[in-house]
């Protein structure tokens, strides 16, 4: 096994002509190639698949914060969810946003990286660095496509492992992650017991319901009905099926709000007009809002990578690799769970998050579940929840004590 | 073992400190009905217990979690069923058995995962709730059961004579047995169970299943 570590904005390799062409047309390129982050590849060391395909060579962009400590005891991994990136903390290079999650992963937060070393790294599938359906095929010179392997959840873990391999780290103090980033944390917690000391899988499921299935496809035929999708092949034509995607995350936007949130955002308010206009264009707030939302996305992600990520959720079934008994995925586990989910999620509601820890108590596992009073929807987990963070700073703190770390 | 949140020793419940005193070292504990989590505490402290517990309200549960303690939001009359046999040493159910909806289904159920059970629980057999309802003859309000009949989230009310009765029925064996007044000062051992069920305002009961 060959693994090379590049220091930051050190291409990868000799880009062919046209690949700097599309750079020029979509700078967003540039960070899937040529991630500002810390890079680590691969080469020639097959990353095996669920789907029975292998990825013989492929690259992990990640980010890390904090110290890790000599007994390499502190690291907290950090899974990021379906649109989510490495970049927790601090400002994303495309978007220009601050990190995604400030609001509980930083120097004094509940999750303190004074005291923690904290690594998050791009999804496998994914377009911010990570090798994805929008890097290059070694065997062709041009974006993968549609010839990116169909991965699933289990193989976005096996990455990270590699990842976690090459930091030389054993066990995890903890892995954490919301949404499809807690499919993540419980994939680590079942196949990974040993190498888990604290799980905190937040507004998540062990299973993707129909119901969210059916959003997931909604969202991907938009994205193929768009002409410019040129069959997932749209870099080599120069488009991008921005109508497509754009409607895509609108849908799904939608399924991350409640209708209270909706409701008190924007009511039936009209947009910069006194009256109705009597025709299509954007007459309400809420409208407006949701265009606003998908005509940025399409500017930070890719369009295939949506793909291939919606399609990995919708596999996600930890029980049915276990006879369809989700506390066999549990068994023996020494691992200390905190669940947590948020009233108003009704893409994870409660009684899916229920299931886990119904599960976990089949096994006895040490478990915490709190569900989180919030009429801010499945989006709840990234906002200003300081009864969460609480949660989760007691729960970070007696698993440190436990685990035997300084204060 | 360190923990973040010491309770002042004076804000132990009475009833708390004699449970903890049943309780062996280092033993696995589920304390169903754990409120804010004040015996784990102390269970954690004092005796170094792996520490589970389960809480109806959402509040509290928070609370729980937020000061370190292992607690799931759930329900003594639903989530019991989800544990294994024998999962822990002691199932604790503490002023709570009386607001359960199946209080036999649940003790039951604290037999089976747990070695023992620990249960502690209003004695409505005492003198003053009789004497309420003989010479009031109304519904007894008292400082251990202070709500209103219509208020109450006391549905299965019992006397000591009552819940032995219900020991018998599930099979279980009282390895130790007293009642209580609020100051948490025991009753004579030599006091008949009659006599304990007319001035024991609490008891508690150490329970193992006999087979």
């Amino acid at each position: 096994m060959n693994e090379t570590v590049n220091t930051r904005n050190q291409p990868q390799a000799a880009s062919a002509p046209g690949q700097d062409a599309l750079v020029h047309a979509l700078p967003r390129l540039k960070e899937a190639w040529t991630p500002s982050s810390q890079l680590v590849r691969f080469e020639n060391a097959p990353l095996k698949l669920e789907c029975g395909q292998s990825l013989n060579s492929f690259q992990i962009a990640y980010e890390t914060w904090g110290q890790l400590n000599a007994e390499k005891s502190n690291a907290v991994l950090v899974c990021h969810a379906l649109t989510g990136d490495q970049y927790v903390i601090g400002t994303n290079p495309v978007t220009g946003k601050p990190g995604w999650w400030e609001t509980l992963l930083g120097p004094g937060k509940p999750i303190d990286t004074n005291k923690y070393f904290v690594i998050c790294a791009n999804i496998l599938g994914g377009c911010m660095g990570t090798t994805g359906p929008a890097s290059i095929d070694p065997a062709t010179g041009k974006p993968y496509g549609l010839n990116f392997p169909v991965i699933t959840i289990a193989d976005m873990v096996n990455a990270q492992v590699r990842l976690i391999d090459h930091l030389g780290i054993g066990q995890l103090f903890a892995v954490i992650g919301g949404s499809m980033g807690g499919m993540q944390v419980l994939d680590w917690a079942a196949r990974h017991k040993e190498r888990v000391f604290a799980a905190m899988p937040i507004a998540t499921a062990a299973r993707h319901s129909s119901q969210n299935i059916a959003f997931h496809e909604v969202g991907r035929q938009a994205v193929m009905a768009d002409p410019d999708w040129c069959r997932g092949d749209y870099h080599t034509h120069h488009k991008v099926p921005k109508n497509g995607l754009a409607v895509a995350r609108m849908a799904a936007h939608i399924t991350y709000l409640s209708e209270d949130a909706l409701h008190q955002k924007f009511g039936r308010n009209l947009q910069d007009r006194s009256s109705r206009t009597f025709s299509f264009d954007a007459d309400f707030q809420v409208e407006s809002y949701l265009r606003h939302q998908g005509s940025t996305f399409v500017d930070r992600f890719d369009a295939n990578s949506y793909l291939y990520i919606t399609r990995a959720m919708d596999y996600f079934d930890l029980a049915a690799e276990s006879g369809d008994v989700l506390a066999n995925a549990f068994r023996n586990t020494r691992t200390r769970f905190l669940v947590v989910s948020f009233t108003s999620d009704w893409l994870y509601p409660t009684r899916e998050s229920r299931d886990i820890v119904q599960a976990l108590n089949a096994v006895a596992a040490n478990v915490s579940f709190v569900e989180i009073e919030s009429n801010k929807g499945h989006d709840a987990f990234l906002l200003d929840e300081p009864e969460f963070f609480a949660t989760v700073a007691g729960f970070v703190n007696a698993a440190a004590q436990h685990r035997g770390l300084k204060a | 073992m360190p923990h973040q949140h010491r309770p002042a020793a004076a804000t132990l419940r009475p009833d708390h400190q004699l449970i903890a005193e049943m309780v062996t070292t280092g033993a696995r504990v589920i304390d169903v009905g754990c409120g804010d989590g004040a015996l784990l505490d102390v269970l954690a402290r004092d005796k170094a217990v792996d520490a589970r517990g389960i809480e109806l309200s959402r509040e509290k549960v928070n609370a729980c979690v937020a000061r370190g303690l292992s607690v799931i939001q759930g329900d003594a009359d639903r989530d019991l069923s989800d544990y294994p046999d024998d999962a822990f040493d002691y199932a604790i159910l503490s002023l709570t058995i009386q607001a359960t909806r199946h209080p036999k289904t649940v003790l039951e159920n604290l037999l089976r995962i747990g070695r023992r059970a620990i249960v502690s629980f209003p004695n409505f057999g005492h003198w003053k709730i009789r004497k309420g309802l003989l010479i009031g003859g109304r519904m007894p309000v008292t400082e251990n059961l202070p709500e209103s009949w219509y208020d109450t989230p006391n549905a299965h009310l019992c006397t000591i004579y009552d819940f032995a009765d219900l020991v018998k029925l599930v099979d279980a064996e009282v390895e130790d047995a007293f009642s209580f007044n609020a100051r948490g000062k025991r009753l004579g051992i030599k006091q008949s169970i009659w006599l304990q069920n007319l001035l024991g305002e609490k008891a508690v009961f150490l329970l193992k299943r006999k087979h």
